[in-house]
C-alpha cells in the first residue's frame, strides 16, 4: 500500500511483494519477465548443489512470450531444478486463451523445447499441492524443468459477497474480517521516508 | 512548402497533402475530401483519445492497405483508441495480437516491408522494451542496409507514454530518450487532441517508422476544438506556442500544460517565457530552437523522463554548439528524477510547476 511498514519498504508498486525470509523473489508487473529470472535462480540453486526448486508462476498470457520459450530451452537443456506453474484463468486483461493461442492446451507448450507439462485443476487445493509435491520431488531428483499448467477462472465480480457455490457465507465473513483487519494496519501505517526516494537505486 | 504551416497561437491548421512513396490510394482521396470539405471546415469538441480515434478512421478510410493491430485493440484498447474499427473496417484489417511486444513490432515490419501502413499498438510504452531489438536493429536499419531496395516505412507503432498520477514503475515511463539514439526511425509526440490527429496522420503517412508517443493523462482530460475533416501537421517542425523574450522553454507532449503554468507565474514577476514543442523529437527541429535562443539567449528544457540521459541532453549540447556566444546562463533541465518511476513518491519525481519557475527564475538571474 506505498506504506513504510510494507513489503518493498513501500517504494514498489502493488504487485511487487518481496519476502528474503521465504525466498520469495517478488510479484512481476511485466508479463514474462520473471520467468528467465526465474530460470536463473533454478542455475544458481543447482550449482550450488542445494537441492533446492524454483517455482516460478506466470499466467496465461505470459504464454505467448518469446523469452518464456527461451527460458524452457535452457532449463531443458541444463536439467535447471525449476516447476513452471501456469496459472490459466483463461484471460489475460481482455484476452482470451483460445482468441490468441494457436495451442490452448498450454501444458503441452513446452513439449517443443524439452520441458514435460501437466494439467491441474487449479481449483482444487489438493491437486494443486500434490502436483507441486510431485514436481518438486522429481526436479530434486535432477530431471529437469516441468510445467504444471493450473486451471482456474477468473471471477467476474469483485465484491466479496458474490454469491459462489463453493463458499459459505460464514466462511466469507472470516475472510473479510482478516482482510479488514490488514487493511487497517495498513492504513494507520506511515508512508516512507523521503530520503527513501534515492535509496537503493544503485549500490 | 511545409513552412507556410509554422502557426502562432491556437488557430484552425492549415490542410496540407504530402508526397508519399507508399500506396497512393491515400493521396487521391485526401485531395478530394479536402476539395469537399474546404467550403466548410467545422471542427468539434473532441478529447485526446477521441481524436487519436479519429486519426486511426480517417488512416484506414484513406488507404485500404492499412492496418491497426496490438493487444485489446478490437474491442476498442484499453484506452478506447480503436473504438469503432473493428465494426467499420473489419476483423482482417484490425485486429487483437497475443501478449508478445516483440513478435508483433516484427509483424508489423513485415507487414510495411510489403508496402503496407502497418499500425501497432504497444499497451504501454512501458512495455515496448521486448521490442527494442525489432526496432533499433530492423526497423531503423531496413532502408538503409538495403541500399533502399526495402524499406518498411509504413510501420507506425503507436503507445501511451507518461506519469498518471498512480501509475508506479510500469504505466508511467517515458522511454522516447531510448528511441532518439537511433537514427532511421522517427520520435512524434503530440500535446493536444488537434495536434494529435493531424501528427498521428502524418506519422502514418510519413515513409519512414515512427514511433508516436501519446501522453495518457491527456486522453480524457485534454479537450479542444479538433478539425472535422482529414488534415496532416507536418513532421520535424517544431512550434512556438507562446512568445516571450528572456527565456526559451523547450518540451513536449503532458509536460507542456505545465510548462505553460509556470510561464504565465513568471510573467506575473516580470519575466517573459517563449515556449516551444518540439512535436518531433527526431530528427528534431534545431533551427526554431537555436532562433528562439538567439533572441532570448537563455534555454530551459524540460520533461517527465529522468535527466540524465534524457533527450534534453542532446538539446542542451546541440544548442550549447549552436548559441555558446550568445547564452547568458548555462542551459536549464527541469526533469524527472534518477529514479525508476516511483509509486508514492510520483509528486517529488515529477518535474513540477514550481520546479519550473524556480528553475526560470535562477536562470534569468544568473
Amino acid at each position: 500500500m506505498g506504506k513504510r511498514t510494507g513489503c518493498s519498504k513501500g517504494k514498489g508498486g502493488s504487485m511487487h511483494m518481496f519476502n528474503t525470509a521465504k525466498n520469495f523473489f517478488g510479484g512481476h508487473g511485466i508479463v514474462g519477465a520473471q520467468v528467465p529470472i526465474g530460470t536463473g535462480i533454478a542455475f544458481a540453486e543447482q550449482y550450488k548443489k542445494s537441492k533446492g526448486v524454483v517455482f516460478t508462476c506466470l499466467g496465461d498470457g505470459a504464454m505467448n512470450q518469446g523469452q518464456v520459450y527461451e527460458s524452457f530451452n535452457m532449463a531443458s537443456l541444463w536439467k535447471l531444478p525449476v516447476v513452471y506453474v501456469v496459472e490459466n484463468n483463461e484471460y489475460a486483461m481482455g484476452t482470451s486463451v483460445p482468441r490468441s493461442s494457436s495451442v490452448v492446451e498450454l501444458c503441452k507448450r513446452g513439449e517443443g523445447c524439452g520441458v514435460p507439462g501437466r494439467q491441474v485443476d487449479g481449483m482444487d487445493v489438493f491437486a494443486v499441492v500434490g502436483a507441486a509435491d510431485d514436481a518438486a520431488k522429481l526436479c530434486r531428483n535432477g530431471n529437469g524443468p516441468i510445467l504444471l499448467e493450473m486451471k482456474t477462472y477468473r471471477f467476474r465480480g469483485h465484491s466479496m459477497s458474490d454469491p459462489a457455490k463453493y463458499r459459505t457465507r460464514q466462511e466469507v465473513d472470516e475472510v473479510r474480517e482478516t482482510v479488514n483487519e490488514a487493511v487497517e494496519f495498513a492504513q494507520n501505517s506511515p508512508e516512507p521516508d523521503v530520503d527513501e526516494l534515492y535509496t537503493d537505486v544503485y549500490k | 512548402m511545409a513552412s507556410c504551416l509554422r502557426r502562432y497561437g491556437r488557430r484552425l491548421s492549415v490542410s496540407i497533402c504530402e508526397k508519399r512513396e507508399l500506396s497512393t490510394a491515400c493521396e487521391g482521396k485526401v485531395i478530394q475530401q479536402q476539395q469537399q470539405q474546404q467550403q466548410q471546415q467545422t471542427a468539434k469538441l473532441l478529447n485526446l483519445c477521441s481524436a487519436i480515434n479519429q486519426a486511426l478512421h480517417l488512416a484506414l478510410e484513406t488507404d485500404p492497405r492499412s492496418y491497426v493491430f496490438g493487444e485489446d485493440v478490437s474491442f476498442g484498447g484499453v484506452f478506447r483508441c480503436t473504438t469503432g474499427l473493428t465494426e467499420r473496417f473489419g476483423k482482417n484489417r484490425v485486429f487483437n495480437t497475443p501478449l508478445c511486444e516483440q513478435g508483433i513490432v516484427g509483424f508489423g515490419i513485415g507487414l510495411a516491408a510489403m508496402g503496407n501502413r502497418a499500425i501497432a499498438e504497444i499497451q504501454f510504452a512501458d512495455y515496448i522494451y521486448p521490442a527494442f531489438d525489432q526496432i533499433v536493429n530492423e526497423a531503423a536499419k531496413f532502408r538503409y542496409r538495403s541500399g533502399n531496395q526495402y524499406d518498411c516505412g509504413g510501420l507506425t507503432i503507436r503507445a501511451p507514454y507518461g506519469a498518471v498520477g498512480h501509475g508506479g514503475h510500469y504505466h508511467s515511463q517515458s522511454p522516447e530518450a531510448f528511441f532518439c539514439h537511433v537514427p532511421g526511425i522517427k520520435v512524434v509526440i503530440p500535446r493536444s487532441p488537434q495536434q494529435a490527429k493531424g501528427l498521428l496522420l502524418s506519422c502514418i503517412r510519413d515513409p519512414n517508422p515512427v514511433v508516436f508517443f501519446e501522453p495518457k493523462w491527456l486522453y480524457r482530460l485534454a479537450v479542444e476544438e479538433v478539425p472535422e475533416h482529414d488534415y496532416m501537421l507536418p513532421l520535424s517542425e517544431a512550434e512556438v506556442i507562446r512568445e516571450g523574450s528572456d527565456i526559451t522553454l523547450v518540451g513536449w507532449g503532458a509536460q507542456l500544460s505545465i510548462m505553460e503554468q509556470a510561464c504565465t507565474d513568471a510573467e506575473k514577476d516580470g519575466i517573459s517565457c517563449e515556449l516551444i514543442d518540439l512535436k518531433t523529437l527526431i530528427p528534431w527541429d534545431k533551427e526554431t530552437v537555436e532562433t528562439s535562443v538567439r533572441k532570448t539567449g537563455r534555454l530551459l528544457i524540460s520533461h517527465e523522463a529522468p535527466v540524465t540521459g534524457g533527450f534534453g541532453a542532446e538539446i542542451s549540447a546541440s544548442i550549447v554548439e549552436r548559441c555558446f556566444l550568445r547564452l547568458e546562463a548555462p542551459v536549464a533541465r527541469v526533469c524527472g528524477l534518477d529514479t525508476p518511476f516511483p509509486l508514492v513518491f510520483e509528486p517529488f519525481y515529477m518535474p513540477t510547476k514550481n520546479k519550473i519557475l524556480d528553475a526560470i527564475k535562477s536562470t534569468v538571474n544568473y
